[in-house]
């Protein structure tokens, strides 16, 4: 079996799934970060390959693009918080940090 | 040497300062007093390759018009694309000497006068600035350079007038100077706007050979004479030109021989050299308006100069009164003679900057040994017998006055001549007799002032203790003076000390062929194709003549005796007036008091923008302030006090019936949040996995 | 040759991934990251794109990968326990296991089962080109937009992060 659409698609599903487990089983602010940039490039792999497959050709991959930039802006304003949050709590762990409820 | 030596050595010879002005301005804290030694070996560098460069542009390859390299910029396909690149002609090769030169020994002359300067690296590296853009003016061979190259002189020429910031009117010269600018380049810039929209090119020749071969701007050839006047604009503002002229003599706070490089020789000469470079593109309308813009700049400046008591102001003023005759004789047609005058005034007005500047810093030395900071050091009635004092000081001040009024055996003489020649011919030959009227009356007012000028500082007895306590000062002074000196005499021009016509410069620089068709270009600037004998010497060669260019001949002799007799007469006076005190010079004043007060306050000119312009912005904005504080103001208010009233009564109605009701739901809300409170848990994680729940949910309900 | 790679790439993005959000340690995560950027990157180039995948090396690798570290060195301690980036507990461990498998099921089983449209795409030497041009053209403004979130975020960024 030839490598085709179906093979990149799961591949990506499979980066989502562990991206998401990150995101919700970790305490650390950081790690959550880390996983969700997992899920950003997951999604950023159907951009690409139906760019290829699906005869979005160009589109696809400038849509990409915009996620990458996307992801930076984020990164750089997440970790502004969390060290932000690190200079409030004196830690980062997402679980104790339950203000919201309030 | 090939064109492409020629070429990359003219692009290092305009590099090499930009290099030294980063140089110094990144490490010349540290350099201190060597910077400027650096700065100066530079400038030295690129002089040997100019001369290099221009001697060999001008003798080998005399026959190639224009050698130059194109490359495309920006390339946006769709057939849209910017070409930029550098070209050399004699005109250029010339240009180069003049602008290495003058700022090399410019950058000498500093190493003395601004060496107590705090800011003295800075110093260096706007100088470096300076030169790299003006050079960049010279080597451009499309207006996108051009236009890049003349905001760039404009802002260095902005920072040395501003550089003694600390003093208000150093800070205020410089802002005006960049504001003023500021309105000559708006039509500079429209003018090469409607030359891109119609050619689609920014490149010289390509605009002209489009102009010859019938392309005129939205085919009306009344559009081709607004861009060419909109394109003197530029040269209006840059070349202090009326009515724009009102910025050049304020610059004179900058340091004096920023003055004598920036605002006599150089930067304020690079309009007059883009009325050169574009000349074949413009029209006979234009030509004419060019013509009298020069030639009432000429004068009105001219009449100023006469009355002032500032030193530098004085030569300021001749300054702009010696920048209308190059642009009116360039008006005129007469373009070998007026481009001349462009270099030989160079030569003597930087001479005779540089020598106020000698005076001024011994004046200064002479103020701070006798511990005076009152008096005015440039105030040319606290001077008076420099001529023992300062001898050599003295002597190319001399020569370079006699240069700048006109008297024979000078450069000054054969460019000035030329330029009245071609007046004259133009007048006779159009009926504009008012242009040759005003450049001669301007001559003889030169040669007035400029003794004058001579006189009351360096003759006579001291009229101060500081003036006689002044002493010639060091040799980073004295060299350049006399270099500059020895360049105003008319053997480097012509071997003929009368008529300029058979010297190397006038070879050298030819008319231009106009590209403008007959119907709008005067008939007689048209290069026909006779064969006649090119002058006494022993080859005939094909000599492709204009009538004009005949008319000049025929009018030589004529505006030589007429130049040379109010030139005369303009120095008796002032020796009558000044030397021997045969007429009194206070008696005259009063004489014609309001002639005098006239031109000591300048005509009014600054009083009369500050009463237009300024105060007209002004007064408009204080309109609008009205408009707006009263009027809108009020309207807002009254709607606000009615809308006051109407909350008062909804107030009540809102405290009783509404918020009953809304109490009511809330009550019923709060019940059901307390209710449903437990699942919020404030923690993000929790919120997603619900989320993500949610949403896949949602998915198998959809699918 | 090209089903190989893809294999082994695909390989390298799973399995490091897992390290990712499965290691104790928080700069084995950081490190792992760096292979799972990577292995995209392989296949983005295997996908024809090559402008994307220099992309993705280069903003992910060299900035935000880089800013993550710093995130860690910043807030942690590096010589205390801290260092291990415990998980939620057991409850909450068991029930996302549960929630994120039914996910990829899910998922895994929704792409194998659709029909896509299947479009090859016509390649071209080099993909700058055409996305400069898509770029200049059909995504003028959202690429103006995206340069000023981008500012935004910078200066957002340096607010947020300043000390008090």
């Amino acid at each position: 079996m030839s490598v085709g659409l179906t093979e990149y698609l799961i591949v990506s599903a499979i980066l989502f799934s562990l991206g998401i487990f990150g995101i919700i089983t970790r305490k650390n602010a950081i790690m959550v970060l880390m996983g969700l940039e997992l899920v950003l490039n997951a999604a950023n792999i159907n951009f690409v390959a139906f760019a290829k497959y699906g005869g979005m050709n160009i589109d696809g991959q400038v849509a990409a693009l915009f996620v990458i930039i996307l992801a930076a802006a984020e990164a750089a304003v997440a970790l502004a918080i969390v060290l932000n949050i690190y200079q409030n709590f004196k830690h980062i762990n997402v679980d104790e940090i339950v203000k919201m409820k309030d | 040497m090939t064109q492409d030596t020629i070429l990359l050595l003219s692009a290092a010879i305009a590099l090499l300062p930009l290099l030294g002005f980063a140089f110094l301005i990144f490490f010349g804290k540290r350099l201190g007093r060597a910077s400027g030694f650096i700065g100066t070996a530079i400038l030295g560098i690129s002089l040997l390759l100019s001369i290099l460069v221009a001697f060999s542009k001008i003798s080998n390859f005399a026959d190639i018009q224009l050698i130059q390299a194109k490359f495309n910029w920006i390339d946006l396909g769709n057939n849209f694309f910017i070409r930029v690149g550098i070209g050399i002609d004699n005109i250029a090769a010339i240009m180069l000497i003049v602008v290495t030169l003058i700022s090399f020994l410019v950058h000498l002359f500093s190493l003395e006068y601004m060496a107590d300067d705090k800011k003295f690296t800075r110093y260096y590296a706007y100088l470096g600035l300076f030169s790299f853009s003006m050079l960049g003016i010279v080597l451009a061979n499309n207006f996108l350079f051009m236009f890049v190259f003349w905001e760039l002189v404009g802002i260095s020429s902005y920072l040395l007038i501003g550089f003694w910031y600390e003093k208000d009117s150093a800070a205020n010269a410089g802002k005006k100077a960049f504001l003023v600018n500021r309105i000559g380049d708006l039509g500079f810039l429209i003018g090469i706007m409607i030359m891109f929209f119609t050619y689609g090119t920014f490149m010289y020749d390509e605009i002209f050979s489009d102009i010859s071969s019938g392309i005129l701007p939205f085919d009306s050839g009344s559009m081709l004479t607004a861009a060419g006047i909109l394109i003197f604009c530029g040269a209006i503002g840059k070349s202090a030109q009326f009515p724009l002229h009102v910025w050049l003599p304020d610059a004179m706070e900058g340091p004096t021989p920023v003055s004598a490089l920036i605002h006599a020789a150089t930067m304020v000469a690079a309009g007059v050299y883009l009325v050169a470079r574009v000349f074949p593109m413009l029209t006979a309308n234009a030509l004419l308006t060019i013509a009298y813009f020069g030639a009432i700049t000429a004068f009105i400046a001219a009449t100023i100069a006469i009355t002032q008591v500032d030193f530098k102001k004085v030569l300021a003023y001749s300054t702009v009164s010696q920048l209308g005759y190059m642009v009116m004789g360039l008006g005129v047609g007469a373009f070998s003679s007026g481009f001349m005058h462009l270099v030989t005034h160079a030569w003597f007005k930087a001479a005779l900057f540089l020598a106020s500047g000698s005076v001024i810093h011994a004046m200064h030395l002479s103020m701070s040994k006798l511990n005076d900071h009152h008096s005015d050091p440039q105030n040319i009635n606290n001077m008076g017998g420099l001529r023992k004092k300062m001898p050599i000081t003295y002597v190319t001040f001399l020569i370079a006055t006699i240069a700048i009024a006109g008297v024979p055996l000078t450069s000054g003489f054969l460019s000035k001549d030329g330029i009245l020649a071609g007046t004259l011919a133009y007048a006779n030959l159009t009926g504009n007799w008012l242009i040759p009227l005003m450049g001669f009356a301007a001559a003889g007012m030169t040669a007035f002032y400029m003794f004058r000028l001579t006189i009351i500082a360096f003759h006579g007895e001291p009229k101060t203790e500081i003036a006689s306590n002044t002493k010639e000062t060091n040799k980073y002074i004295l060299i350049p003076l006399i270099v500059l000196a020895t360049l105003s005499i008319w053997i480097f021009y012509s071997p003929n000390p009368i008529d300029a016509s058979n010297g190397w410069f006038h070879k050298a620089v030819p008319q231009p062929h106009t590209s403008v068709s007959e119907t709008y270009q005067w008939d007689f600037l048209i290069h026909n194709e006779t064969t006649i004998e090119a002058g006494t010497s022993t080859h005939t060669s094909q000599h492709y003549g204009t009538a004009f260019e005949e008319e000049i001949h025929s009018q030589h002799y004529i505006a030589m005796a007429l130049s040379l007799l109010i030139a005369g007469l303009g120095i008796f006076f002032a020796f009558c007036v000044y030397q021997f005190k045969i007429l009194n010079a206070d008696n005259l004043a009063n004489q014609f008091r309001k002639l005098y007060k006239g031109s000591y306050s300048k005509w009014y000119f600054d009083e009369i923008y500050q009463a237009t312009f300024i105060n007209g912005s002004v007064g408009l904005a204080k309109v609008l302030a009205f408009f707006d504080n009263k009027i809108i103001d009020g309207i807002v208010n009254l709607s606000s006090l009615i809308t006051r009233g109407f909350s008062y009564f909804i107030g009540h109605f809102d405290n009783i019936v509404i918020d009953g009701f809304v109490n009511l739901i809330a009550n019923i809300t709060g019940f059901f949040g307390a209710a449903v409170r437990k699942v919020q848990t404030g923690s993000v994680q929790t919120y997603i996995v619900l989320a993500i729940i949610g949403m896949f949910l949602l998915f198998y309900v959809i699918i | 040759m090209e089903d190989l790679l893809f294999y082994l790439f695909a390989f390298v993005v799973i399995g490091s991934a897992s390290v990712v959000v499965l290691s104790k340690n928080i700069m084995y995560s950081a490190f792992s990251l760096l292979f799972t950027f990577f292995g995209v990157a392989g296949l983005y180039v295997l996908l024809f794109a090559d402008f994307v995948a220099l992309t993705q090396i280069m903003v992910y690798i060299g900035g935000i990968l880089v800013l993550i570290i710093f995130g860690v060195l910043l807030t942690t301690k590096i010589t205390g326990v801290d260092i291990k980036s415990g998980t939620t507990g057991k409850v909450q461990l068991i029930t996302a296991s549960v929630v994120v498998v039914i996910i990829a099921i899910s998922l895994i089983l929704l792409f194998t089962n659709v029909e896509w449209v299947n479009q090859e795409f016509v390649q071209p030497n080099t993909t700058i080109d055409s996305i400069g041009f898509a770029f200049m053209t059909k995504y003028l403004l959202p690429f103006e937009i995206a340069a000023v979130l981008l500012l935004i975020a910078l200066v957002g960024a340096t607010l947020i992060a300043r000390r008090k």
